[in-house]
């Protein structure tokens, strides 16, 4: 099979300007019977039904949650870039897309890209109109901050909750259309097949959550916007419920995944506490704005602060290590995540780290609050040598920029940031990789396009800071409506779909017999504790650093545990009833086998780049060191089950950008 | 720490439900729902059904989490979720009672699981504002002031838990309303549209069966991101004012 991203000819600046004025569209009355399935609605899925429906699309939105509302998204905390250059200091839609590709150590496609940074604008007047409380400075303008990997100020931001905003704006403009009529919404609903029809995504079964009962729906087009799938490794900072089941029936029907091992690890995140830990709680990238990242660098200090006898406080400046200033003069703690996140597991792995378990290091705020109640004070005439005036003003400013998180340290940790520094390590938190698509954003099956997180597009093997609400809301306010055209114009004498075909009758039945043979295995185990082992054997072998003898060996221990799992689960319950078990053991089945295909990709690409560390491709100063040579390109994976995946290749041509060593120093 | 759990089962909103004993071994560093988990994965070990509840984010924001601890929707702490509520706030050998929200609007589903679409009905009846995708104009044409900024946000922190409904005598669900009108009204770009939209969104209200508000103000004690009930007052003036404007009566 050949893969045709379907880039546009001309050059950068002209591809999406001219696609759009001369893509092929589909008439307001052939828009009204066409129907749209979106499944997910996230802000890559809401934006998308609320666009499709203002089109005229008849949209029919599915979400497994009980509202639209609460998608992952919302959890997100830093905030949106856009290549506005309000703040003045250099930024242009070329920067925003310079800096996404190098930060993305150059795995990324080119045009998708620069039209991802040419689109940003647009989204901030559109969130601004619908609504959405910015910050914003005493002229009542928006208000920007920095973000990691780059040297701008670029990111908007709604207090630590920019995600929820962003989604409740998008929300809200799908509960417009919902209102109208042009979107139908399934709540409570989870995909769990995609039906094809003469090769095109024709509908999908889904499961009725509250009655268990399993339904066909049907459409011109099927849009998938589920999100990311950073759950294969159990712990995570992804909400509970994420995860890879839409995707991956997908894949069952034919569609590749791309990339699948570019996952990445996010640098400030509460360390875990213990064994019943069910999930991991991120500290936002904007803290890194202020915060500084440090251990002591004395041993006996390090053994003090474990024994409880020594408080980080006392440990005088000369005796600490701010590792990441120190190697990284240039950008330093604002490195990207990936960089920042191995550091850190450098200094833990050389005995440095700060808790019982060696695996945390110190984001310390004292300066901070010290330099910004200096500025106060002189702002305010006081008096600026008072220290505990100082520290109050300080605090004060801190709070006001980053309250929400410093509170949700302490409800969660019991200590308060303000006095003591934050504890933080690495944890999982995002995947580059997903399905792969064209510049439509249509995977390899005709009229199944991929959306968001989901899909691999635009961050190749690392994800700037403020990137990822970008391109849900870029792909779904302003690509889609587009993108999707040229398969839709081709369908306008397609009646409508009908669902007693017998490939639904097909789908139907295998999701049946997979659910009728989960529950009947009636084995030992919980699905909670396979999926925790599948996750200790993906963090530990696929994880910070991999190498190909300990990939090899998590490959094996994944499907011996695959195995397992089919032969002694016990799902409680019943079919026909809300059962959060069985939900979950389906997805837990699906993430076995992503799991090995990510290890798979990940075996592969002998490189390190981005998110992914091979141990054996490093510089002397243990920096990634990557073979252009011979690994510029998308790995593109067709899974075959118990057999061997296949690989494709998407070469990535830079014509625009030289290919050049990252480097943050 | 050894606890006691009186926990509210129900099969289906169809059937009647009742209080059940539990007994789990819990540490003080869990979440509170971490504890259930660990409850969960005993009863699925001697192959019993777990208690069904509801929960995504646990950080406090997706406003999934619903639980009526001891009486209180979302437990003791103000200005905490379900899910951010830690075990550190209990004590050994303490008996804690779980139930599910309780109120007319709100069926409950299964165990501690409740149908909160009524909701999402009041939001599509007007909490929006009318602008399609890609005609807005630029985000700094219209200055804000940070201060009104500030407010909106206030407003629009609110998660959509239903905690306010729950902990309404009257099954009320004026602080969830207010708090998106007040949203949207405090904004120039809401503006335009303040009248439809409170209107058409307080008669959603009382269409899907929420009770009268009588001033009880216990749901802005227990809202768990602290939505004031000057909302509330806020709403009714607009409300009235429109009313009085407008010929839809
Ligand atoms: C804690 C945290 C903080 C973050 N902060 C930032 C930030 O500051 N800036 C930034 O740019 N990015 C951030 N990110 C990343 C960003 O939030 C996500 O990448 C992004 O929101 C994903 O959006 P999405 O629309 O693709 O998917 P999601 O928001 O995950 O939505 C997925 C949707 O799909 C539905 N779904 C999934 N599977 C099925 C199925 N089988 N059937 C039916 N429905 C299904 C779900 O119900 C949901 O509606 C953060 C991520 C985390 C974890
Ligand atoms: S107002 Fe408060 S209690 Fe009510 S839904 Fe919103 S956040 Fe929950
Ligand atoms: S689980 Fe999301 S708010 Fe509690």
């Amino acid at each position: 099979m050949k893969l045709d991203a379907k880039i546009p000819a001309g050059s950068l600046e002209d591809k999406w300007r001219k696609y759009r004025s001369t893509v092929n569209l589909v008439a307001p009355n052939n828009k009204r019977r066409i129907e749209v399935i979106v499944v997910g609605t996230g802000l890559a899925g809401a934006s998308a039904a609320a666009s499709l429906g203002e089109l005229g699309y008849h949209v029919k939105a599915f979400t497994f949650h009980d509202s639209p509302r609460r998608a992952h998204s919302i959890a997100a905390q830093g905030g949106i870039n856009a290549a506005k250059n309000y703040s003045n200091d250099g930024d242009s839609v070329y920067r925003l897309f310079y800096d996404t590709v190098k930060g993305g150590d150059y795995r990324s496609r080119e045009a998708n890209v620069y039209r991802l940074a040419e689109v940003s604008v647009d989204i901030i007047d559109q969130c601004v109109a619908q609504g959405v409380p910015f910050a914003r400075e005493y002229g009542g303008l928006l208000e920007n901050r920095s973000f990691g990997g780059v040297q701008v100020s670029r990111t908007f931001y709604a207090r630590g909750q920019t995600g929820q905003q962003l989604l409740i704006g998008a929300y809200q403009s799908l509960s417009r259309q919902i209102s109208l009529g042009t979107v139908e919404m399934f709540n409570r609903h989870e995909m769990l097949d995609l039906v094809l029809i003469d090769g095109k995504a024709r509908g999908i079964i889904a499961r009725n959550l509250v009655t268990g009962k399993l339904e066909r729906h049907a459409a011109h087009a099927v849009i998938l916007a589920t999100g990311g799938y950073g759950n294969v490794y159990y712990l995570s900072t992804n909400a509970m419920n994420c995860n890879v089941t839409a995707a991956w029936r997908a894949v069952q029907r034919g569609a590749m995944m791309a990339n699948p091992c570019f996952t990445q690890i996010h640098p400030t995140c509460i360390p875990v506490s213990g064994a019943y830990q069910s999930k991991l709680t991120l500290m936002s990238e904007s803290l890194r704005n202020d915060g500084r990242v440090w251990v002591p660098k004395k041993k006996e200090d390090v053994e003090g602060i474990r024994q409880g006898t020594l408080s980080p406080v006392d440990i005088k400046e000369e005796d600490r290590d701010y590792y990441l200033e120190r190697r990284y003069p240039a950008f330093g703690n604002l490195v990207p995540r990936d960089v920042a996140s191995r550091a850190a597991k450098q200094v833990c792995d050389d005995g440095f780290g700060v808790n019982k378990s060696g695996l945390a290091v110190y984001l310390d705020f004292a300066s901070a609050i010290e330099r910004y109640g200096k500025s106060q004070a002189h702002q305010q005439g006081l008096d600026s040598s008072d220290k505990n005036l100082v520290r109050k003003l300080g605090e004060k400013v801190v709070e006001q920029k980053y309250g929400n998180l410093f509170e949700m340290y302490e409800k969660i940790t019991g200590t308060n940031p303000y006095k003591s520094p934050m504890m933080i390590y690495p944890a999982v938190h995002y995947t580059m990789g997903g399905l792969w698509v064209d510049y439509n954003l249509e995977t390899n099956v005709p009229g199944l396009f991929a959306l968001g997180e989901c899909n691999f597009s635009d961050h190749g093997a690392n994800r700037l800071g403020a990137s990822a609400l970008m391109q849900g809301l870029a792909d779904g306010y302003f690509v889609i409506p587009y993108t999707i055209g040229p398969f839709l114009s081709g369908e306008i004498r397609t009646p409508a779909i009908k669902t007693d075909a017998p490939e639904f009758e097909e789908a139907e039945n295998a999701t049946r017999a997979r659910l009728e043979k989960l529950m009947s295995i009636g084995g030992s185990r919980s699905v909670e504790s396979f999926h925790r082992e599948l996750g200790l054997i993906m963090w530990d072998y696929c994880g910070m650093s991999r190498n190909a003898e300990g990939l090899n060996t998590a490959r094996q221990k994944i499907r011996a545990l695959r195995e397992e799992y089919w032969k002694d689960v016990f799902v409680p319950g019943s079919m026909d009833d809300y059962n959060p078990e069985l939900e979950k053991a389906a997805r837990v089945a699906d993430f076995m086998e992503l799991g090995e295909l990510m290890i798979v990709d990940a075996l592969n690409r002998n490189e390190s780049c981005g998110g992914h560390f091979r141990e054996e491709y490093q510089t002397p100063e243990g920096e990634a060191l990557r073979d252009d040579a011979n690994y510029t390109y998308v790995s593109v994976w067709d899974w075959k089950g118990d057999a061997d995946p296949q690989l494709y290749k998407e070469e990535l041509k830079f014509e625009n950008i030289e290919l050049k060593t990252r480097s943050y120093k | 720490m050894k606890l006691t759990l009186k926990i509210w089962r129900q099969k289906s909103a169809q059937t009647k439900g009742a209080f059940e004993s539990y007994q789990v071994d819990a540490n003080e560093h869990m979440s509170f729902l971490e504890m259930l988990d660990v409850l969960n994965e005993g009863l699925v070990e001697k192959r019993q059904e777990p208690v069904a509840f509801e929960h995504d984010c646990r950080e406090g924001i997706c406003g999934t989490c619903n639980l009526v601890i001891n009486g209180r929707p979302h437990g003791p702490l103000p200005g905490t979720t379900t899910c951010q509520l830690h075990m550190r706030h209990f004590k050994e050998g303490e008996t804690i009672v779980i139930e599910p929200y309780r109120a007319q609007a709100f069926p409950v589903i299964k165990d501690l699981v409740v149908d909160r679409s009524p909701l999402d009905r009041i939001i599509q009846s007007g909490g929006f504002i009318s602008v399609n995708t890609g005609q807005a104009p630029d985000g700094n044409a219209i200055p804000i002031e940070k201060d009104v900024a500030s407010r909106a946000f206030d407003a629009a922190a609110c998660i959509g838990c239903g905690a306010c409904v729950a902990a309404c005598p009257n099954g009320s669900a004026m602080l969830f309303t207010s708090a998106k009108v007040s949203h949207l009204a405090l904004l120039p770009q809401g503006e335009v549209e303040h009248n439809r939209r409170v209107v058409s969104m307080v008669h959603q209200m009382d269409k899907e069966g929420f009770g009268m508000c009588s001033n009880i103000k216990a749901c802005e004690v227990e809202c768990p991101k602290e939505i004031s009930v000057t909302n509330i007052a806020r709403m009714n003036r607009q409300y009235f004012s429109a009313m009085i404007g407008s010929d839809e009566k």
